[in-house]
């Protein structure tokens, strides 16, 4: 199990550019013979969906959050000990790391949800566009740092009022549908689902398939027009498949807005990411590119962890 | 990917079909043939258990459906009950029915919104914690009380000469009989069922599905009037039709705080409130009076009534068996 090849899996084809096509008209590739194996158990299975992700462009970054020596404590226990490191519109920042070492917990401080857990207490500073984030409402800054769950958790309405209620103000009903209609067609446009839902945007959500009601989520979060868009784990209930569409969304939407990924698929981070922090109970043992990280860790442990010594 | 992870990441291998297939299993009778025998006496026993009760059910609502097909006749539906020494003399059991009705509407609109919201309470809030237990303790106890005593309290408390306005009163005496009053002790009868099962449809709900809609900046009471409560819709419909289903079927505090008259007798001038503040009867304090054992005994239209009862109850619970189902189908994983 070695890692020496560079981690940006090679595209399979000349035709897959850039952001032309939708990825999921391409044919399925095998896992066999391609060459690209594995990392770790965990990956096997998608390194063949990494090969079909198509080059991508160097896109310009825009600071949003800075985390400054942030700890997390549940009661007496620390979940995240002194994290530091940037947030950036234009690239992916994936968070990789065994289970238990803080990466969503990380990831949930960055909208204070973590302030839902009674228990949990927080110091350091986090800073949205250079304002210091506990001085904002919790709601106003949620609408400008949106999360993605790991299960797809559409609301159990219509697909239309999914994203609609993310537009009104509150629990209100106003403003109605018609003048709302633009904003959530973009808002699903920009989740890549507008074509497969615009002939019946009344559609149950619930009754969507998994990929798609992911995506769903992606949208809603999308719609509040946010700058950082936190997605912990947002494929580790999907099929290899929808995973790939999202993989793609992903890598494109990170030029409209700063993206924080969680993810324990280390292949997945290899695909999508352009900076990858890796975390070990609770520390953030090393924060660099994603060529860097997989192509030449300068700690021991990250060594081991993405060369599947553990994790 | 079982496959892959085996193989290590280079060859997958092929599961290979077993040479021959497990044997599926028959029935729980073909696979019980190995257990002990205090296995098998207690299997015995859980199935003559199941079918005796399923026996004694099915009798009670055979029981039911052939006296009342015998003795139910279409007037009896449109005519109300009148004094007389022969059971073709009797009437039939308009009042009553209606009064069932009005039981029913005043009870579900007092203990679904309080129910709706003490479940809410409960399961989203519930602080201080002491309260919480308190209040839940509280549904308990209302939930075991017997309707009986619940009607003595309904008695005491509507008696009081400032609730006279809602009763029966003559020449200063506050009788304390009436639908406001039955409906409102019904309520009570009610509640358990709106609280437990609306705060089950809601603890259901996951929590990331709040989550959810914090993370897009909403705060708690939006995401519990547009999230939540449309999510539980189904339990809360379940919990105002079994509180119905209670309510419908009490005799005690409707013989205690409607009255006994078998018609409305109104109160006032005002059409439909001199009714609600009058007294009257239900099918079930109809059956009780009309009972073989009642002070009226007319058995007949006791079996018509009890037949009429019985349906609507069954139509009651196959409502709450679609929205059960129903709150089952949508799902999140």
């Amino acid at each position: 199990m070695e890692l020496n090849r560079p981690p940006r899996v090679r595209r399979l084809s000349s035709a897959a550019t850039v952001t032309a096509r939708p990825p999921r008209t391409e044919a399925p590739t095998l896992v066999n013979g391609n060459g690209a194996g594995t990392v770790n158990g965990a990956g096997a299975m998608s390194s063949f969906v990494g090969a079909r992700r198509p080059a991508r462009p160097t896109v310009p970054t825009i600071d949003r959050m800075q985390v400054d020596q942030l700890s997390i404590a549940y009661e007496s226990k620390l979940a995240v000990k002194s994290v530091s490191l940037p947030i950036r519109q234009g690239e992916v920042l994936a968070l990789i790391g065994p289970s238990g070492c803080g990466k969503t917990t990380l990831l949930r401080s960055l909208n204070r949800l973590t302030e839902l857990t009674k228990t949990a207490s927080l110091t350091g500073s986090i800073t949205l566009d250079g304002t210091d984030i506990t001085t904002m409402e919790p709601t106003a800054l949620r609408r400008r740092v949106t999360m993605v769950f790991q299960q797809p958790n559409p609301f159990p309405m219509s697909v239309f009022d999914n994203v609609a209620y993310v537009l009104r103000d509150q629990a209100k009903r106003r403003p109605r549908r018609d003048s709302l209609r633009p904003q959530v067609e973009t808002a699903l446009a920009r989740a890549g689902l507008l074509d497969e839902v615009a002939d019946n945007l009344d559609h149950p959500a619930l009754r969507l398939s998994g990929g798609q009601q992911q995506r769903l989520c992606i949208a809603r979060a999308l719609a509040a027009q946010p700058e950082v868009l936190l997605l912990d784990e947002p494929c580790s209930a999907l099929d290899p498949r929808s995973t790939a569409v999202i993989e793609d969304l992903v890598v494109k939407l990170r030029e409209q807005v700063a993206i924080v990924i969680v993810t324990h698929n280390l292949q997945q981070a290899s695909r999508v990411a352009d900076h990858v922090g890796f975390m070990y109970l609770g520390e953030l043992v090393e924060y660099a590119s994603a060529a860097a990280l997989f192509g030449s860790p300068k700690q021991q442990r990250t060594k081991d962890y993405v060369s599947g010594a553990f994790g | 990917m079982t496959e892959a992870m085996l193989g290590g990441g280079s060859d997958p291998i092929l599961p290979t079909p077993p040479s021959s297939p497990p044997r599926a299993r028959r029935s729980a009778a073909g696979s019980s043939s190995t257990w002990s025998l205090i296995d098998r006496l207690g299997l015995a026993f859980a199935w003559s258990l199941g079918l005796l009760f399923c026996a004694i059910t099915a009798a009670i609502v055979i029981f039911l459906a052939v006296q009342g097909i015998r003795f139910l006749r279409p007037y009896m539906l449109w005519t109300n009950p009148k004094v007389s020494d022969t059971q073709a003399g009797s009437g039939g059991f308009l009042d009553p029915m209606l009064g069932t009705f009005i039981v029913s509407a005043i009870a579900i609109l007092i203990a679904g919104p309080v129910g709706v919201g003490v479940a809410v309470w409960l399961s989203e809030y519930a602080r201080p914690a002491g309260l919480a237990r308190a209040v839940e303790s509280t549904i308990e106890m209302l939930a075991g009380a017997p309707t009986v005593a619940l009607a003595l309290f309904g008695v005491l408390l509507f008696e009081a000469p400032v609730l006279g306005f809602l009763s029966t009163t003559s020449h200063g005496v506050v009788y304390g009989y009436s639908f406001f009053a039955a409906g409102a002790i019904l309520s009570l009868v009610a509640l358990p069922y709106v609280v437990s099962s609306v705060r089950e449809g809601l603890q259901a709900i996951p929590n990331h599905v709040r989550e959810a809609s914090y993370a897009v900046g909403k705060t708690k009471i939006a995401t519990i009037r547009r999230v939540l409560l449309p999510a539980a819709r189904p339990s809360v419909i379940t919990g105002n039709m079994l509180g119905i289903g209670h309510v419908i079927g009490d005799t005690a505090i409707i013989l205690l705080l409607l009255g006994d008259t078998q018609t409305f007798q109104g109160v006032g001038h005002v059409p439909l409130l001199g009714i609600l503040r009058g007294t009257g009867s239900t099918l079930t304090s109809y059956i009780f009076d009309n009972a073989p054992t009642g002070a009226l005994n007319q058995p007949n239209k006791a079996y018509a009534a009890a037949f009429v009862l019985l349906l609507i109850v069954l139509g009651l619970n196959v409502i709450v068996d679609v929205f059960g189902r129903r709150s089952k189908e949508l799902r999140w994983s």
